[in-house]
């Protein structure tokens, strides 16, 4: 039976997208704090802001992540609310599941939470909604004893890593996304669990520059498949294309217009760099700049080159504190190893984690402390060659910062002696 | 055994991360991992990808509200558990997607989703508008300037269509988040809803001293608005505490994530902002940040008509005008924002020039622009 009346919540039950207040109705039925869950809520509607307090440092011992405190400022009314702490549970790499598992997992949630879940959080753990601080211990230790899982990362940590589904059923992955993805975060379960670092620090794999994770756009250290040799063109496929015997861009729309390569696939290509030349397309590869335009058009014709690793950018972040900010492309290719366990990728991502840790002052995401110190310092600590593929231009100011030793002779001048050549 | 409170150290386990994810893969997965050749979507919502081994993976995908019950994520076990031996997966965008290894499996799994009522939306793919992936708003988080879900719900209701069908220029990608942290991607979304507020801190002088540590509230404010200064309690005793310069604040809310003395959320203050244009993929144009086009909408519980209308109305005009393959902000790049302004009927403000750091590089230093009627 509903508890309290929840008149502007009931509106929400209507339409044709899935209503998260339905769900909630029906899970109340056997988990009766839900229906504080909708009291609240519709206390919110009505107040137009929100009910949970500030915070609230829980957790479970030895970690310093993996839990988010929550109380509601109105506990009288929805005691069943009163603590409504989130649990984040560490995903699988690409978010499969069996059903066996996903079930273990409700029913856990059944015994110590509020049944309520996000599938999943924005940084791609499995979001436990709203539990009591005493439940936190006893269901630690049947996630970890029974269900062999364990929690994500929450606050000045490595954040979960998160990764696209790669080869697992994309054909454009240039790298196993799932398996680096699942490799770091095993190597960095410290890392995860017990916050040292200056701020929040996150990890993202998408297999090729479409980018599924927004890796570009939210990670500190991103990681984008991609490849060095030429396009894979069967030229067969290329003329299906065009006389239409195949869907253009995969099927991507209902009703497409006809295929048209020139206006469709060649003058998109923000390079222009392919042409076609009677029957045969070609590309001049050494301009390309692997955008994936023409191979998101032809799937069935092209597909990326054979000699395969990924970019890496770095310092992605959200506009808080000074501004949102991109990736800045730092290394253009490195390979994607798993025999050496990595390796290559594992140094550059300690290289800048010692610099950090040391450099970054508190709350301040990598790539704010690269804008404080600029890109040359930030290079210079990754030990890179610095290459016209790190800036989109040169720059346009004077203002450059010479050094002592590079200016013959040094700064240390005679004043005395030039004004016996030169009188004041 | 289990848990025993007398002796919580006993047996305990740590650091032992997520399970590995290759017991979860459905068999076809497993067997032609990194072999796929392409993929096609058939109808929307209906993928397939073809392996050089000749075997298809049929994907069936299904929009959900994230914000699901226990008995939600049951009820798709069983719909796994029926067509999929029992293998599922999540999307980055808070899609389901079941996976069937022949074409005669599709049929009967999408006529039992669609006899779940409106549970199990089939579509959130090609040139469709996507899942709005979003934050928590009102139910969890202690920072919101307007709800998550409930929005998202309004929204998705009126413009449901477009994610079923794939009859957009090209995708739309469709982000909330419910304050300036953006736990979500919103900043390089086709379209963003933004919660912002409006109104600076107040100081809970009675409650700083224990709670807040003075010298990072003041260094928490990227603008120096944030002083100490003496206040007086309720007790009437002199407090250490601190004052904030209004005309400076810019209501980022970062202070209160610092200090929660300093709350700054208001009925009439909070609202939404749209972005629009943003992207992350490299495709033909640069990954790029989503531009505020309205600034404030308020919040209207429960429904939220203006932000729905707002976004219904860029939505038709873009269907409508931009070429097709050409995602919003190449579209406004191509038309110019001044024509963006002009079809949308948007009005411009103040609000959209940049006055914050850097803004320079967005003013305009050409002669080359359209006369709209913004020029008088
Ligand atoms: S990022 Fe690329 S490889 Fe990964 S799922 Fe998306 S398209 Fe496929
Ligand atoms: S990948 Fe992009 S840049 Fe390269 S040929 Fe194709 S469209 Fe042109
Ligand atoms: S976007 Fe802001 S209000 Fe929303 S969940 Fe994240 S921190 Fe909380
Ligand atoms: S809301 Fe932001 S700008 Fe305003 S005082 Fe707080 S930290 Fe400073």
């Amino acid at each position: 039976m509903p508890k309290h009346d929840t008149p502007l919540m009931d509106e929400l039950e209507s339409g044709p997208w899935p209503s998260f207040v339905t769900d909630l109705k029906r899970q109340a039925e056997t988990k009766p704090e839900c229906w504080d869950i909708l009291g609240q809520m519709e206390l919110s509607f009505k107040d137009r802001i929100t009910h949970w307090k500030h915070g609230g440092i829980v957790g479970v011992f030895g970690y310093g992540g993996g839990i988010v405190g929550r109380y509601s400022d109105s506990p009288k009314q929805f005691p069943g609310v009163a603590h409504f702490h989130t649990v984040r549970i560490n995903q699988p790499s690409s978010k499969f599941y069996s059903t066996a598992k996903l079930r273990a997992i409700c029913d856990l949630w059944e015994k110590y939470g509020s049944g309520m879940t996000n599938m999943h959080g924005s940084t791609g753990d499995m979001i436990l909604l709203g539990t009591r601080t005493e439940n936190l211990e006893p269901l630690f230790y049947d996630l970890t004893h029974d269900l062999n899982q364990d929690l994500g990362g929450s606050g000045s940590n490595l954040r979960t890593p998160a990764c696209c589904l790669g080869t697992a059923r994309c054909e454009w992955a240039c790298y196993d996304t799932a398996s680096i993805c699942h490799h770091l975060t095993m190597h960095y379960q410290d890392e995860i669990h017990r916050p040292a670092f200056p701020y929040k620090f996150k990890f993202k794999f998408s297999g090729c520059p479409n980018d599924c994770v927004a890796s570009i756009a939210r990670s500190d250290f991103s990681v984008i498949g991609t490849w060095k040799d030429d396009i894979r063109i069967d030229q067969a496929a290329v003329q299906g294309y065009i006389k239409g015997e195949y869907k253009p861009n995969g099927g991507a729309r209902t009703e497409s217009k006809a295929f048209d390569m020139e206006a469709d696939v060649l003058a998109l290509c923000p390079t222009k760099c392919m042409r076609m030349k009677g029957d045969e397309l070609q590309i001049d590869n050494s301009n390309c700049t692997r955008c994936m335009h023409c191979i998101n058009m032809m799937p069935r014709a092209l597909r990326p080159g054979k000699q395969q690793g990924a970019t890496i950018l770095c310092g992605a972040k959200a506009p808080i504190l000074y501004g949102a900010q991109l990736a800045t492309m730092i290394i253009p290719f490195i390979e994607i190893n798993p025999d050496n366990e990595y390796e290559e990728v594992i140094e550059v991502i300690e290289t800048i984690w010692d610099w950090w840790m040391e450099n970054g002052k508190n709350r301040e995401r990598l790539g704010e402390t690269m804008q404080r110190v600029g890109l040359p310092t930030f290079l210079k600590v990754m030990d890179v060659t610095p290459i016209p593929q790190h800036i989109k231009i040169p720059r346009e100011n004077p203002y450059v910062f010479w050094s002592d030793e590079e200016v013959p002779g040094g700064f240390e001048r005679d004043i005395r002696e030039f004004r016996k050549r030169h009188a004041q | 055994m289990g848990y025993d409170p007398a002796n919580p150290m006993a047996d305990r386990i740590t650091d032992i991360g997520p399970p590995h994810f290759e017991q979860f893969y459905p068999q076809v997965i497993k067997e032609n991992k990194g072999k796929w050749l392409y993929h096609e979507i058939l109808q929307p919502g209906v993928l397939v990808h073809v392996s050089e081994t000749g075997a298809e993976c049929y994907t069936v995908r299904v929009g959900s509200a994230r914000l699901i019950s226990i008995e939600q994520i049951r009820e798709l076990c069983d719909i796994a558990d029926a067509h999929c031996d029992g293998c599922l997966r999540f999307t980055t965008r808070n899609n389901v997607e079941f996976m069937v290894d022949s074409k005669d499996k599709v049929q009967p799994l999408l006529d039992d989703l669609a006899s779940r009522g409106n549970k199990f939306p089939v579509g959130g793919t090609g040139a469709c508008v996507s899942n709005c992936v979003h934050t928590q708003g009102w139910i969890h988080c202690h920072t919101p300037a307007t709800d998550a879900s409930g929005v998202v719900k309004a929204v998705m209701d009126e413009i449901f269509d477009h994610f079923v069908n794939m009859d957009l220029p090209a995708k739309v990608k469709l982000a909330l988040a419910c304050c300036l942290n953006m736990c979500g991607a919103v900043h390089c979304s086709d379209i963003a809803i933004l919660g912002v507020h409006r109104k600076p801190p107040m100081i809970d002088h009675d409650a700083i001293t224990g709670l807040c540590e003075l010298p990072l509230a003041i260094a928490s404010c990227p603008l120096g608005a944030v002083k100490p200064a003496k206040a007086t309690n309720a007790k009437g005793e002199e407090v250490k505490s601190v004052t904030v310069n209004n005309d400076r604040c810019m209501f980022c809310g970062n202070c209160y994530t610092m200090c929660p003395a300093m709350p700054l959320a208001d009925p009439d203050g909070d609202g939404i902002a749209i972005l629009v244009g943003g992207k992350v993929s490299n495709a033909k144009s640069n990954p790029t940040f989503s531009k505020m086009v309205i600034p404030f909408l308020p919040n209207t519980p429960p429904r939220w008509p203006e932000t729905v209308e707002a976004i219904k109305n860029i939505l038709e005009v873009y269907a409508k005008d931009a070429n097709q393959y050409e995602r919003i902000g190449e579209w406004a790049e191509r038309i110019g924002w001044e024509m963006f302004f002009e079809t949308t009927g948007i009005p411009f403000t103040m609000k959209s020039i940049d006055d914050y750091r850097l803004a320079y590089d967005t003013w305009r230093t050409t002669t080359n622009f359209k006369f709209t009627s913004h020029c008088k």
